[in-house]
């Protein structure tokens, strides 16, 4: 009795605690002199479930750097992460995790790439390989399985990793500036493709990235971080705009435009400060 | 340059070269000799009819089968130590570390002066020869799987991680596949290697193989016998190079440019 009561209770709490915590995190690395260089200082940071936040700042902030650490890559010096209310211990299972940098296995074709995300749980390789060929049609590479990485271009390279993260349904979308290195029309075209994918089956997302108005015509929330070192987190926007939208003619909209000056204020000072600090880097 | 073209200028190369022989080692000049006597030189035409006899009378293959086996056995046994103490050090940064100097000492060690104490130990037969091959074959093998496992990119290990690999899928599906990426793009080094190794060994004393037909000839200062032995070698060599190269192209199609990055 008192069993099933806690049993419950535990349930509900797991239905409202929110799917990332992050508690005055900070991440100092050992550099090779043997000084530390502090990349984050107390960020503290909430996504709730179903949430898409994304985090934008100046490049060399520390971006990447929360991201791991919500993946469970990377301990904070000081700190907690929670996932879905509990303490982080070495990788966060939870979580889909989309690189910066290439991360498809070079040797593997790009359906091979997407069935191996399953394969690692244990579903047989003939299942893998359907539900693959299911979500390259999904991300439009349908005829493209056969492919090697080298042989796709840098967008459907990213399309495969999108594919290779979501097949394994992850409650938690770690995304890290994805779209970063494709042209503008290419940026577009992701960006409807995940946010049609995301709202199939709302994940929590903390999406990483340096572009305001992507950030902003995609999430729900807009989290600025200042220029490092010891960056922090500055500010917290809402997005008042309805969904479900599309990336393009939301840009039209007035709120759009008035939170877009709103953060810009905030965020050009930041950016300047980057640039005295990193030399541009 | 078209294929065509380009494969005529090549042919051309080759008769040019053995017209000249021919003349400047039969074409008598001063005093009725050639101006390349053909007691050092030879001539085009002795070797051709020395290597058709070999051919013709059958004893060529023995040999042929000899060195290609004595390569083979050096290539796969070097091959499978390289791997296997590739992978062992490349996991276990502490032993690597222990053993470090003395593999960097070894692989110093000119490796001939190793084949005297080989044919003490392994005798005139093949192993002599197999054994030479291995130790030069062992450390590129080695050393390739080595920096395969360690230049994994961080980041493909940690995609590899976060899509729930346990440590046997990542040896199966990150690292060795990385491993032998470096090894199949070493891989005309290191068989190159297996035939010097047979062709050192045999040179330095033997009972069969095709460097023994070239040290028979020497000792009897039969020139025809010594050219023809090298070009049956060098087109033994060639060969192999082509079965490589074919090997190399299905087995690294994933690479962008197989053809640019081999060593
Ligand atoms: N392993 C590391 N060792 C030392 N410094 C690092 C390391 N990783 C990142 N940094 C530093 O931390 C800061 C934040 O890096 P990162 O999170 O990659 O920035 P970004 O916001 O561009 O993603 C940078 O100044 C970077 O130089
Ligand atoms: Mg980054």
């Amino acid at each position: 009795m008192a069993d099933e009561v806690a049993e419950a209770e535990a349930a509900a709490r797991a239905n409202v605690a929110p799917a990332v915590v992050l508690s005055d995190v900070t991440i100092a690395f050992h550099l090779v002199g043997g000084s530390t260089y502090t990349a984050v200082e107390q960020a503290s940071l909430t996504v709730a479930d179903g949430e898409f936040v994304s985090i934008v700042g100046p490049t060399g902030c520390g971006k990447s750097t929360l991201l791991n650490v919500a993946a469970g890559l990377l301990a904070p010096s000081a700190g907690t992460a929670e996932i879905f209310g509990k303490p982080l211990a070495g990788l966060n299972r939870q979580s889909g995790y989309l690189f910066q940098a290439e991360a498809l296995f070079p040797w593997k074709t790009a359906i091979d790439n997407v069935a191996i995300a399953l394969e690692t749980g244990g579903v047989g390789r003939q299942e893998a390989h359907a539900r693959a060929q299911e979500w390259l049609t999904r991300v439009g590479l349908g005829a493209f399985g056969g492919r090697y990485p080298h042989m796709l271009s840098g967008g459907q390279r990213k399309r495969v990793g999108l594919a290779q993260v979501l097949i394994r349904d992850p409650k938690i979308l770690l995304m890290d500036e994805p779209f970063g290195p494709l042209d503008a029309q290419t940026r577009q075209i992701m960006g409807n493709l995940l946010l049609d994918l995301w709202n199939a089956d709302r994940k929590a997302v903390m999406f990483v990235t340096h572009d305001l108005e992507e950030a902003i015509a995609l999430s729900d929330r807009v989290v600025i971080m200042s220029a490092g070192p010891a960056a922090r987190i500055i500010g917290d926007w809402r997005v008042p705009l309805s969904r479900p939208r599309d990336i393009s003619e939301v840009r039209l909209e007035k709120a759009f435009h008035e939170l877009h000056r709103e953060i810009c204020h905030v965020l050009k000072d930041e950016v300047l400060k980057g640039y005295a600090q990193t030399g541009g880097g | 340059m078209s294929r065509l073209t380009l494969f005529t200028f090549q042919i051309l190369v080759a008769v040019i070269t053995l017209v000249l022989w021919y003349l400047l080692t039969s074409v008598p000049v001063s005093g009725g000799k050639p101006l390349f006597p053909p007691f050092f030189f030879s001539n085009p035409v002795d070797v051709i009819e020395r290597i058709i006899k070999w051919f013709a009378d059958g004893t060529i293959w023995r040999h042929l089968w000899i060195t290609l086996s004595e390569a083979t056995l050096a290539f796969v046994i070097g091959a499978v130590g390289g791997i296997l103490v590739g992978f062992w050090f490349a996991r276990q940064p502490r032993v690597a570390a222990v053993f470090d100097p003395y593999v960097k000492m070894i692989n110093a060690l000119p490796r001939i002066v190793l084949a005297p104490i080989f044919t003490l130990w392994f005798g005139l037969g093949i192993w002599s020869k197999v054994a030479l091959g291995v130790t030069l074959v062992f450390f590129i093998v080695f050393f390739n799987v080595y920096q395969g496992i360690k230049e994994v990119s961080p980041t493909v290990l940690a995609n590899a991680r976060m899509l729930g690999m346990n440590e046997r899928q990542l040896m199966r599906h990150v690292y060795w596949p990385s491993a032998l990426s470096w090894v199949f793009s070493s891989l005309h080094t290191s068989v190159g290697f297996a035939v010097v190794g047979a062709v050192v060994g045999e040179y330095l004393g033997s009972a069969a193989g095709l460097d023994y037909l070239i040290l028979q000839a020497e000792g009897t200062f039969d020139i025809a016998g010594v050219f023809a032995g090298m070009f049956v070698l060098a087109a033994f060599v060639i060969v192999i190079d082509g079965v490589v190269t074919l090997v190399e192209r299905r087995l690294l199609v994933w690479r962008p440019t197989a053809a640019d990055t081999r060593t």
